[in-house]
C-alpha cells in the first residue's frame, strides 16, 4: 500500500499531463465559417435529445434514428454525400442551448419549440419548422367522445409545471366548459394515473401522446382526439452570426419538403432527373446553380433525397404510419393537401 | 499406594461425555422461539418482516420470472404480458455494455475488460505474488493500454511546450512517421533540453545536487515521452472517439479512474491539510472546501459547457476527459476528509515514537501513520467508492451516456415501448449496480477482518 500511493500519485499526475497535452485539438480558425469547419472536420456535430420516440432515439443496433436525426443526416448527405457522417450529442433540455452557443454542436435538432423569446434572446436562429406539434387529448373510447369540445366536466391528467397546464385552463375557460386538472410530476406518473382511471382524459403534446399510448396495456381502448389546442412548432436551430450556415440547414429542410411536393422520392429520384418539369429541374440541379449558392454542389438535393428521402418519407418512417407510433400527418401535411408544411420555391 | 487409589476415586481422570441439551431446546421450534419470538417486540418485528416478504417477494418473482417474456423481436411480444420484457434487454444489451461503440469492434472493449480483470484480481488477493510489478502494470501501463485500445491511439499531437510560443511548423521537418508528427517530437526534445538546462542552473543557484535533479527530471521526462509515444503511435486501429463510448464501459471507466486517482490525491490533500506548512495547509483547505462546497452536477456542467467559453479558441478538451477530471478532483476532496479522520485517530505517541527513531516526515507517514490510518478508515473509503460508483450516472447531464443514460435512451425506442419496458430496464440496471456495489462492500469487509487479525 505504502509504495503504491507514491507510485499512484506520480502516475496520476503523468496521466493528466499526457492526456492534457494530447487532448489539445488542432487549431481551428475562429473566422472560418461553420460550413468550412464542418467540411474540415469531416463530420457534422448534431445535438439531439437523449431519447424521444420518433424524433431521436437509438435503435437496436445503436444507430440514432428519428425525424430530428434525419434532418442532420440530410445536412450531412448534402455536404458529404454520406448521411452517416454525423456525430450525435444527446443533450438535455436544459443544456441544449448552451451546447449550441458554445460551439459543442453545429446544429441543434432537438424537438425545440420555436418561440419568440427563444428566437430573439438566445443568440440563435430557427431554421424552419420540421414538425408542427401541439397539445392534444387522449381519452378512452368507452367515453364515446369524438371531439375535445365534448369534454365538459372532464378531469384531465397532466404533467405539472409545464405550459400544458396553462393551455388546458385557457382552452376550457374560453369555452365555458367545466374541468378538473389532476397534475403529476412526470408524464409517466400522469399516464399511470390516467390508465388507473383517476381521470377521464390525458393531455400532452400530440407527438408525446402517441409515444405514451404505446406504454398503455390496452392501447386499442384509447383514442387521440383530433383537436390541437396549442402551437408547438418544432425546428432545428443554428448559432447567430453565420447566415451561410443558416441557409444550408434551412434549405436542407425546404429541399425535403419541396421534394415531396414535386413527387421526388428516394426511389424515383434518378428518373426524375430526366423530368421535363422546370420546378423539378431546378430542384434537382439540372437547371440553374442553386446548390453552389449555398456553398455546396448543384446536385445537393439529389443526394439528400437519394440518401435520406423526402419529407414525407422521413415522416412516415419515423413517426407516421410506417412506424410504431402511427401519428396522423394532421397539420404536417403539405399545404397543397390541407396541412401547414410549405416550403419557398427553389428558383 | 492405598492413598493413591483412594485419590483416584475422588478425582476424575477424564471429562464426562457431553449430555444432549434439554429436550425443549432441541430442534427448530426452540430456535425460532429464541431468535424470532422471544418477546413482544421481537414477535412484532418478525411478523412485520414476514408480511413485507410476503408482499414483496412473490410479486417480484412473478414479474421477473414467471410472467416474464423471454423471447421476441419487438414490443408486440411484450405488450400483452404483465411480466418483465427480457427481449428488450437482450436487444439492447450491446448498447448497455458498450454504448455506441461500433459493434464490429466490441473485441476492443472486451480486451480492455479482460486485461483489467486479470490485473485487478491479483491486486485484490493478498496472497498473490509480484504485488509491486502488478501495481505498476495496473496503475502505470494499463491506463495507456486501455486508452489506446479503446480510442485507437494515434492522436494528432502538434505542439508540446515551446511550440506554443514559437511556431515550429515552418521547419522542413513536417513529416510523419508511423503516426508520429516530427514537429511535435522535435518540440518535445527542445522543450526537454530547455527544462533540463533550467533545472541544472536553478539547482546550481540554490546549491542542490545538479546530478540528482537532472536524474529525476530525466526520469519524469522519459515517462512522459513513453506515455506520449504510446498514445501518438499509429497502431493501425480504427479511431473510436469517446463520444461513441457508453453504457457500462463508461460507468467503469469513470468509476475506476475516479477511484484509482482519488485515493492518492486524497491522501496527499489530507496530509496537506494537517501539514505544519501554512501555505500547503491553506491551499489544501481551500481546495477541499471548494470542491466539497460545489455539487458534482455543477462541476460536470461547468467543465463541459462553461469551460469552452474561457479557453482560447481551438483548445478543446475531450468531453469524457473533462468529466473524468471533474469526478476525480471532486471525489479526491471527499476522500481527503475521510482519510483525515483516520490520521486524527492515530495517537500522538506514534508520531513521537517515529521521531525518536529518527524517521523523517515521509518515512513516518509511509511506514507508521498511513498504514494504521488507512486501515481505520476502510469503511469510509469504501463508502466513498460506492458513492462515486453510483454518482457516475450524473455524467448523463453532460451528454455522456453511462449505463443508466443508455437505458433511458433505450426506453425512447418506440419499437420497444410497452407497459413493462420501464420496469424491466430499471430492474436490470438495479441488478447490475447491486452486483458491483455489493461486491465492493463485501471485499472491504474481508479486508477489514484481515487487518483486524493483524492487529489483534
Amino acid at each position: 500500500m505504502k509504495k503504491f500511493i507514491s507510485t499512484g500519485l506520480i502516475v496520476v499526475g503523468l496521466a493528466f499531463v499526457t492526456f492534457g497535452v494530447a487532448a489539445q485539438a488542432p487549431e481551428a480558425g475562429k473566422a472560418k465559417s461553420t460550413l468550412d469547419q464542418v467540411k474540415d472536420k469531416g463530420f457534422l456535430q448534431c445535438g439531439v435529445s437523449q431519447g424521444l420516440p420518433g424524433f431521436s432515439t437509438p435503435d437496436d443496433k445503436g444507430n440514432w434514428t428519428g425525424l430530428d436525426v434525419d434532418l442532420c443526416r440530410a445536412v450531412a448527405a448534402a455536404i458529404f454525400n454520406d448521411p452517416t457522417k454525423v456525430r450525435y450529442s444527446p443533450l438535455t433540455a436544459k443544456d441544449r442551448f448552451t451546447a449550441l452557443q458554445s460551439g459543442e454542436v453545429d446544429v441543434l435538432s432537438r424537438n425545440t419549440t420555436w418561440t419568440m423569446s427563444r428566437d430573439t434572446s438566445l443568440g440563435l436562429n430557427f431554421a424552419g419548422i420540421i414538425y408542427f406539434d401541439g397539445q392534444g387529448f387522449m381519452g378512452r373510447k368507452s367515453l364515446k367522445v369524438s371531439s375535445a369540445l365534448e369534454l365538459s366536466g372532464a378531469s384531465v391528467c397532466t404533467q405539472t409545471g409545464t405550459t400544458t397546464e396553462l393551455n388546458v385552463a385557457d382552452f376550457f375557460r374560453s369555452r365555458n366548459m367545466k374541468y378538473e386538472v389532476v397534475a403529476f410530476a412526470t408524464a409517466d406518473e400522469a399516464l399511470k394515473a390516467y390508465e388507473a382511471g383517476r381521470c377521464d382524459t390525458f393531455t400532452s403534446d400530440v407527438s408525446q401522446l402517441y409515444a405514451l399510448k404505446l406504454k398503455l396495456a390496452k392501447q386499442e381502448e384509447h383514442i387521440i382526439l383530433p383537436e390541437v389546442i396549442s402551437k408547438e412548432p418544432l425546428g432545428p436551430l443554428v448559432r447567430h452570426g453565420d447566415d451561410r450556415w443558416l441557409d444550408v440547414v434551412k434549405w436542407t429542410l425546404y429541399a425535403m419538403i419541396n421534394a415531396e411536393e414535386y413527387g421526388v422520392n428516394s426511389k424515383n429520384v434518378d428518373e426524375m432527373l430526366k423530368s421535363a418539369n422546370p420546378e423539378v429541374k431546378r430542384l434537382l440541379g439540372v437547371e440553374g446553380s442553386f446548390g453552389e449558392g449555398v456553398g455546396l454542389t448543384n446536385d445537393w438535393i439529389v443526394r439528400i433525397v437519394k440518401l435520406v428521402g423526402n419529407y414525407g418519407e422521413a415522416f412516415d418512417r419515423n413517426v407516421g404510419a410506417g412506424s410504431k407510433l402511427g401519428i396522423d400527418r394532421g397539420q404536417n401535411r403539405l399545404w397543397s393537401k390541407g396541412g401547414l408544411q410549405y416550403a419557398p420555391p427553389v428558383r | 499406594m492405598s492413598t493413591q487409589a483412594a485419590g483416584a476415586s475422588f478425582v476424575r481422570s477424564e471429562l464426562l461425555p457431553d449430555r444432549p441439551p434439554p429436550a425443549n431446546l432441541v430442534g427448530i421450534f426452540p430456535l425460532l422461539r429464541e431468535r424470532l419470538f422471544s418477546n413482544w417486540l421481537n414477535i412484532a418485528l418478525t411478523l412485520m418482516s414476514l408480511a413485507i416478504i410476503v408482499l414483496v417477494v412473490p410479486p417480484l418473482v412473478r414479474f421477473l420470472f414467471i410472467d416474464a417474456v423471454w423471447t421476441g423481436t419487438s414490443r408486440d411480444a411484450c405488450v400483452s404480458s404483465s411480466g418483465a420484457c427480457w427481449p428488450f434487454i437482450q436487444a439492447k444489451i450491446g448498447q448497455f455494455i458498450y454504448g455506441f461503440y461500433p459493434a464490429e469492434l466490441y473485441w476492443r472493449p472486451n480486451l480492455v475488460f479482460i486485461a483489467g480483470a486479470l490485473l485487478v484480481l491479483p491486486l485484490l488477493i493478498p496472497a498473490a505474488p509480484l504485488k509491486k510489478l502488478n501495481a505498476i502494470l495496473f496503475l502505470g501501463v494499463y491506463p495507456f493500454f486501455a486508452f489506446v485500445i479503446l480510442n485507437g491511439g494515434n492522436l494528432d499531437l502538434r505542439r508540446f511546450l515551446i511550440g506554443r510560443f514559437v511556431r515550429l511548423d515552418g521547419l522542413p521537418l513536417v513529416g510523419e512517421v508511423a503516426g508520429l508528427k516530427l514537429v511535435f517530437w522535435l518540440d518535445f526534445l527542445l522543450s526537454g533540453t530547455a527544462l533540463l538546462a533550467v533545472a541544472i542552473i536553478a539547482s546550481a543557484i540554490i546549491g542542490a545536487s545538479a546530478r540528482a535533479v537532472a536524474k529525476t527530471l530525466l526520469l519524469v521526462l522519459g515517462c512522459i515521452a513513453l506515455a506520449l509515444l504510446a498514445v501518438d503511435f499509429d497502431f493501425g486501429l480504427q479511431p473510436v472517439g469517446t463520444r461513441s463510448w457508453g453504457g457500462l464501459l463508461v460507468t467503469l471507466v469513470v468509476a475506476i479512474t475516479g477511484i484509482v486517482a482519488s485515493l492518492p490525491l486524497g491522501i496527499l490533500l489530507a496530509l496537506g491539510r494537517r501539514s505544519e506548512m501554512p501555505i500547503v495547509r491553506f491551499a489544501s483547505v481551500v481546495f477541499i472546501e471548494f470542491w466539497r462546497g460545489v455539487p458534482l452536477v455543477t462541476v460536470l456542467f461547468f467543465a463541459t459547457y462553461m469551460l469552452p467559453f474561457f479557453l482560447p479558441a481551438g483548445v478543446n478538451f475531450d468531453g469524457l476527459l473533462r468529466a473524468l477530471i471533474g469526478v476525480t478532483l471532486f471525489s479526491a476532496a471527499y476522500m481527503a476528509e475521510v482519510i483525515r479522520g483516520g490520521l486524527q485517530a492515530i495517537p500522538k505517541g506514534q508520531y513521537e515514537g517515529a521521531a525518536s527513531l529518527g524517521l523523517g516526515y515521509w518515512q513516518t507517514m509511509n511506514r507508521i501513520v498511513l498504514p494504521q490510518a488507512l486501515v481505520i478508515v476502510i469503511p469510509g473509503i469504501v463508502n466513498s467508492f460506492i458513492a462515486l460508483f453510483k454518482d457516475t450516472t450524473l455524467v448523463l447531464i453532460v451528454s455522456i451516456f453511462d449505463l443508466l443514460g443508455q437505458l433511458r435512451a433505450a426506453f425512447s425506442d418506440p419499437n420497444w415501448s410497452s407497459p413493462t419496458t420501464l420496469f424491466t430496464g430499471f430492474a436490470f440496471a438495479g441488478i447490475v449496480y447491486f452486483i458491483f456495489c455489493a461486491g465492493m462492500s463485501r471485499y472491504a469487509l474481508y479486508l477489514e477482518r484481515r487487518a483486524a487479525h493483524g492487529s489483534r
